[in-house]
């Protein structure tokens, strides 16, 4: 390292904040095509070809859009509520390994931002800051159906956070490490991806993830039908926006998370056997995209297959459903562990 | 150098947002401000290279707890006026004896802490190797047992409570 071991950090941040924000932006995108195809349509054609520019359109729409403040709200928080809720979504990807280590100019870069030892817990605390956003846009906004929109999210992440947490507690115990770039060289050793270990986790963490990011079947606190909108009902213009970015960038949060724990984070499928090597080849930050975008992906056909749940189901299936498994998955794998 | 000048900022940030705490006219104002303190603190176990207390410090704290509160703040009565601070049930000298009784025991800790010759931390004698939330794990599960297995019947009491009450309800 050279006197300008500092710069690396700044410059790995300055690329992963606006991929980030580029992969956000084109999230958007892909979820109107993807929903326009399975409804049979075409979704947005007219600017650039197919519509690839349309994401710029929407962002120098929103960012030139008046920006209305209601008179009777909480100024204060009313301003602070999106960055409450942006920044963490964005500060979430700092522990994220998006590939190993890469040889780039003669030195060895690693691909993340940091590896703390504490990876995990640090994505669940940061992410369970996220929703101070949006109870205080729905308290700040001082009008009703914000209000009730909020008070369900809040109920809901709530709710859901027990049972992720849960099952990640399960994978922790798998891998037996809580460093996220640690979890990946522990699949790598075990030869297996932990997806073949720990099934029912990934399938209560995907739902979870469903719930914590608001999306369908769990959209309940942005039910159109019933609330207007929901906890941003009153925000315009780029304040908007920067809910609707955290919502994307946490849905990638997630993604990158199942795949990280899940599926070998940046590893070729199968590693060890002999014929497929050939995979090696590929660099590991692009299986890593690739992963991520299959699940980013479904979330887009969950939302164009599913309705949407009532309030009652939804904390049903949370607390009688999840939680139980999450339990029960963690007891089996601890006694696993312990004689294996 | 850099320490002193990150931990004596930070000091600053938490002292400064405990007064905002109890100043603040709206009581979710002080909600976000407690936050915003216990996020400090989370900073400083940052410095002090304590990552696992800092993360469960942000998780608990600031993400549970503060939660919680902000639910009740939010859903009991928010038309309290100005005026409405002048409650005839307060016991101001009640309060000024437990406040001035908490500032003697501060004061008498720190003037102790001053005058005693430096004591050395706590000694980990640790088997494992690796980050402190194995050695957090490790003491708690040995030299702290007792205390802990104390603090969990005292949750598991709480808990019980909570669904006795709620029982009673229907």
């Amino acid at each position: 390292m050279t006197s300008m071991g500092w710069l690396l950090p700044l410059v790995q941040i300055l690329i992963v904040l606006n991929a980030v924000l580029i992969a956000v932006t084109y999230m958007v995108l892909l979820e109107r095509k993807v929903i326009a195809w399975a409804q049979s349509r075409l979704g947005p054609m007219r600017v650039g070809p197919h519509g690839v520019l349309q994401p710029i359109a929407d962002a120098i729409k929103l960012l030139l859009k008046e920006d209305i403040t209601p008179a009777r709200a909480d100024k204060w928080l009313f301003t602070i509520a999106p960055i409450m809720s942006l920044v963490p979504a964005l500060i979430a990807f700092a522990v994220i390994p998006f590939g190993g280590h890469a040889r780039i100019f003669g030195r060895d870069v690693p691909l993340f931002i940091a590896d703390v030892n504490v990876g995990l817990l640090y994505i669940v605390s940061i992410t369970s800051i996220g929703v101070y956003g949006i109870i205080l846009a729905g308290y700040a906004s001082n009008s009703k159906y914000p209000l009730l929109a909020s008070l369900r999210a809040s109920a809901q992440l709530i709710s859901y956070e027990v049972a992720i947490t849960m099952m990640l507690v399960s994978v922790i115990v798998t891998a037996g490490t809580l460093s996220m770039v640690a979890i990946v060289e522990a699949q790598l050793h075990n030869h297996v991806w932990f997806v073949f270990v720990q099934p029912v986790a990934l399938v209560v963490l995907f739902i979870g993830g469903l719930a914590e990011t608001n999306r369908t079947p769990f959209d309940l606190a942005e039910a159109e039908q019933e609330l207007t909108g929901g906890f941003h009902t009153e925000y315009s213009g780029m304040r908007f926006a920067m809910f609707f970015l955290a919502e994307y960038a946490n849905m990638i949060v997630v993604s990158a998370v199942v795949t990280t724990l899940f599926f070998g984070g940046w590893l070729p499928p199968f590693p060890n056997v002999g014929w497929l090597a050939f995979l090696g080849w590929i660099p590991g930050w692009m299986w890593f995209l690739v992963k991520c975008f299959v699940f980013l992906y479904v979330f887009v056909w969950i939302r164009a297959t599913l309705p949407r749940y009532r309030y009652d189901q939804l904390m049903r299936v949370g607390w009688k459903v999840l939680i139980p498994v999450a339990l029960a998955n963690l007891f089996v794998t601890a006694i696993l562990k312990v004689w294996l | 150098m850099l320490e002193a000048i990150a931990f004596y900022g930070l000091a600053a940030l938490i002292l400064g947002f405990g007064v905002m705490v109890i100043t603040a006219r709206s009581a979710v104002h002080s909600v976000v401000f407690l936050v915003l303190n216990f996020l400090a603190v989370a900073v400083v176990y940052v410095v002090l290279g304590a990552e696992f207390l800092a993360v469960i410090q942000v998780l608990v704290y600031a993400g549970g707890i503060v939660v919680l509160y902000l639910f009740v703040v939010m859903l009991v009565n928010q038309k309290r006026t100005p005026e409405a601070h002048h409650d005839p049930h307060r016991k101001t000298g009640l309060g000024i004896m437990l406040a001035s009784a908490v500032l003697a025991e501060v004061t008498a800790i720190v003037v102790y802490t001053a005058s005693a010759p430096s004591a050395s931390p706590i000694p980990v004698s640790s088997p494992v190797v690796g980050g402190n939330t194995e050695q957090v794990g490790w003491l708690l599960y040995t030299d702290y047992l007792i205390a802990f297995e104390v603090a969990s019947m005292l949750l598991l009491a709480a808990m019980v409570g909570a669904i006795l009450f709620a029982r009673r309800m229907d």
